[in-house]
């Protein structure tokens, strides 16, 4: 990498942080701790204790989250989990409220709030890309305006232990993104695998907590914790090969972007199956749909996909992204145009490359953006 | 933390059939709740999700004006599994409504004065209906000036609200034209053409002071806007309001996103200009 494209990457990285640590409370008083892999067990079952933790666990053919049994540890081997995290605070599908339609009951037809455990958890092994995703998607759930309490009841009783990326792949672009493989922003714990062990560093009042509560106890100064994190996060940052240019996106007029001639190339390839959007940390759109078997119902909310056509057709059959590549076009204009413009700070995407590697046909979010960010220069680049 | 998915209990107080077609039928709802009616304070122009427990939830503009009291009044089309369902509803059903949500129109700055020429087509008058009301209430009557009305249907039948539109034409302060595409009645004794005709003919001149809102079907805005700009409207003084499919309507479910706005939050009112800047995904 070029001296100039370095200078671009940090500038950009360093301006995203600044805005969204304005969200995101730290504390000065960082307290480390090293865990010995022998004591990591004796920690995880006092955690058990407080917390119910969920974990990337190896399933079939992937790593997944998903809750701890009381016997069963984080399989912290993974690069990455399959899904995101987004899940563990937005799950695919939910219960809003629930009614009943038996005229005999007092309250028939009217919708009732339902009862969700919001129990303290904690998330252990979810990499700095996902937490960071969880920022950016914050904006989206708690506004000024609107509160959505199903996220930000799930999100405030979260505790998040991220896991630093030694070895990340070839698809990661965190970099570019805003974030890192050592990033701290969005994290309560930050944890680094060491030769023999762990450094757990907490960041947030809730980790200091965590790490009360744990019971790993075997403290270390934060200069020698940095001493030993710093060449670890160096090595880590030099291992990523992509690097995406985003600087030009603020300044371009969004419809000229929209009105690229890059965009039927782009959506050429796509089918339309949804799944850049499910693998998505940062993809909050959803569905709401009422299930009613005889009389009693659940209101339900799912995750949806800008990519269906039956997510914007009106009652009229009117369509307004009817066609296939208004929808392709309209997933990668939010994220790196309509999302940049409404909160200036940085793209709505996180780099952690899923979409990248789930794409049965190969659309590259990272290509598309270049585009974008140059769109003067498309119609070769398109052809490249 | 209040729950902005959670509907206020409505029960149907009235159901009126309002076209020959019996496509189009006006819900009047009264809150179960009386304080519920308090928290739904709105402004002419806004809409709210009907929420017809066990089938889902609908956006609709709301007809009612907020001068009008102790109930709210919605007018909807039969198209889907949500409003067909509701028009198979009963008086005394007990459902959901959710909101007030969106903009309005912006009364803040047609109340100091301005001429409001309002143009409408077909069933996206309800809102229009709402605005009407609510200029015609003597307490805010003398706050603004000229007001137009051309206001079209395909026939007479299909006109919504004809009790108040007779009556809004016989008064002198507001110029009321109705009109239809045509008709075989030997009595009718309003206008016959095309909105976009009858707009030509009938709207004021253009200043800076007069706005134009706009609700109709995408073929009557299609043919109206070269009418208006041929009369010297600017952009900004042309006002429409949009719909797109929705399920929160409160700008967190990512349905109707067009650009960086979305048609339930930062809409349904746009006016041209701003449009204008946006892509045409509506």
């Amino acid at each position: 990498m070029t001296d100039a494209r370095h200078a671009v990457r940090k500038t950009g990285r360093h301006q995203a942080k600044a805005n969204r640590q304005l969200l995101y409370k730290r504390v000065e008083s960082m307290k480390v701790v090293k865990i010995d892999k022998k004591k990591w067990d004796q920690g995880l079952a006092a955690l058990k204790g407080v917390y119910r933790i969920f974990s990337p666990v190896k399933m079939k053919d992937a790593f997944e989250f998903k809750a701890l049994e009381e016997n069963e540890n984080p399989d912290l081997g993974g690069l990455n989990t399959r899904l995101s995290a987004k899940g563990l605070i937005y799950p695919q599908t939910e219960a809003m409220f629930t009614y009943t339609l038996d005229e005999s009951r007092e309250d028939h037809h009217i919708m009732s709030p339902v009862e969700t455990d919001y129990s303290p958890r904690a998330v252990i092994g979810l990499r700095p890309c996902d937490a960071d995703a969880f920022l950016l998607v914050q904006r989206n759930f708690d506004t000024p305006q609107y509160k959505d309490p199903y996220w930000i009841d799930a999100y405030e009783a979260t505790t998040i232990v991220g896991l630093a990326c030694e070895n990340p792949c070839s698809t990661c672009f965190c970099t570019s993104a805003g974030s890192g493989p050592f990033n701290e922003t969005g994290l309560d714990v930050l944890m680094v695998e060491t030769k023999d062990g762990y450094i757990l560093k907490s960041v947030t009042p809730k980790g200091e907590s965590l790490i009360a509560a744990s019971g790993w106890n075997d403290e270390i100064s934060p200069e020698e914790a940095q001493k030993q994190i710093e060449p670890l996060k160096t090595a880590a940052e030099q291992k990523i090969s992509s690097v995406v240019e985003t600087d030009q996106l603020k300044n371009k007029d969004a419809m000229t972007i929209y009105n690229a001639p890059f965009w039927d190339d782009v959506a050429f390839a796509c089918i339309n199956c949804g799944t850049c959007t499910f693998v998505c940390p940062t993809c909050w759109c959803f569905d709401i749909q009422d299930e009613t078997h005889k009389t009693e119902g659940v209101r339900m909310r799912n995750w949806d996909s800008c990519m269906f056509p039956l997510f914007t057709l009106h009652g009229s059959g009117h369509n307004p992204r009817g066609e296939k590549v208004q929808r392709v076009r309209q997933r990668f204009m939010h994220k790196l145009k309509y999302y940049v413009d409404k909160y200036n700070d940085g793209i709505q995407c996180v780099g952690c490359g899923r979409c990248v590697r789930a794409c049965p046909v190969n659309i590259d979010i990272r290509k598309v953006c270049s585009l974008m960010n140059q769109p003067e220069n498309a119609t070769c680049a398109a052809q490249s | 933390m209040q729950n902005p998915y959670l509907p206020y209990p409505v029960r149907i107080d009235e159901i009126i059939t309002e076209t020959e077609d019996k496509n189009l039928k006006t819900f009047k709802f009264v809150f179960l709740n009386k304080e519920d009616e308090e928290k739904f304070a709105y402004r002419s122009g806004q809409f709210a999700e009907l929420s017809v427990t066990g089938k889902g939830e609908i956006p609709i503009g709301i007809a009612s004006s907020p001068t009008e009291k102790g109930f709210v009044k919605f007018t909807v089309n039969k198209v889907g599994l949500v409003s067909t369902f509701l028009h198979n509803m009963k008086v005394g059903d007990i459902m959901g409504i959710r909101g007030p949500l969106g903009n309005s129109y912006p009364w803040e700055m047609l109340e100091k004065g301005k001429n409001v020429v309002i143009i409408g087509g077909g069933f996206a008058f309800t809102t229009l209906r709402s605005s009407i009301v609510y200029m015609l209430d003597p307490t805010n009557r003398p706050k603004f000036g000229d007001i137009h009305v051309i206001y079209g249907a395909r026939s007479p039948g299909m006109l919504l609200y004809r009790d108040e539109l007779a009556k809004w034409e016989a008064r002198s302060d507001i110029n009321v034209h109705i009109t239809v595409d045509g008709t075989d009645d030997p009595g009718w004794k309003y206008n016959v053409g095309f909105v976009p005709a009858i707009t030509e003919k009938k709207a004021p001149p253009a200043d800076e002071n007069t706005y134009a809102i706009i609700c109709g079907p995408p073929v009557m805005i299609k043919f109206t806007q070269p009418v208006l700009d041929k009369q010297g409207y600017g952009h900004h003084n042309i006002i429409m309001s949009l719909e797109n499919r929705m399920k929160c309507g409160i700008g967190i479910c990512g349905h109707c996103n067009v650009g960086k706005e979305f048609v339930c939050k930062d809409g349904p009112v746009f006016t041209l200009a701003q449009l204008n800047r946006m892509p045409r995904e509506y």
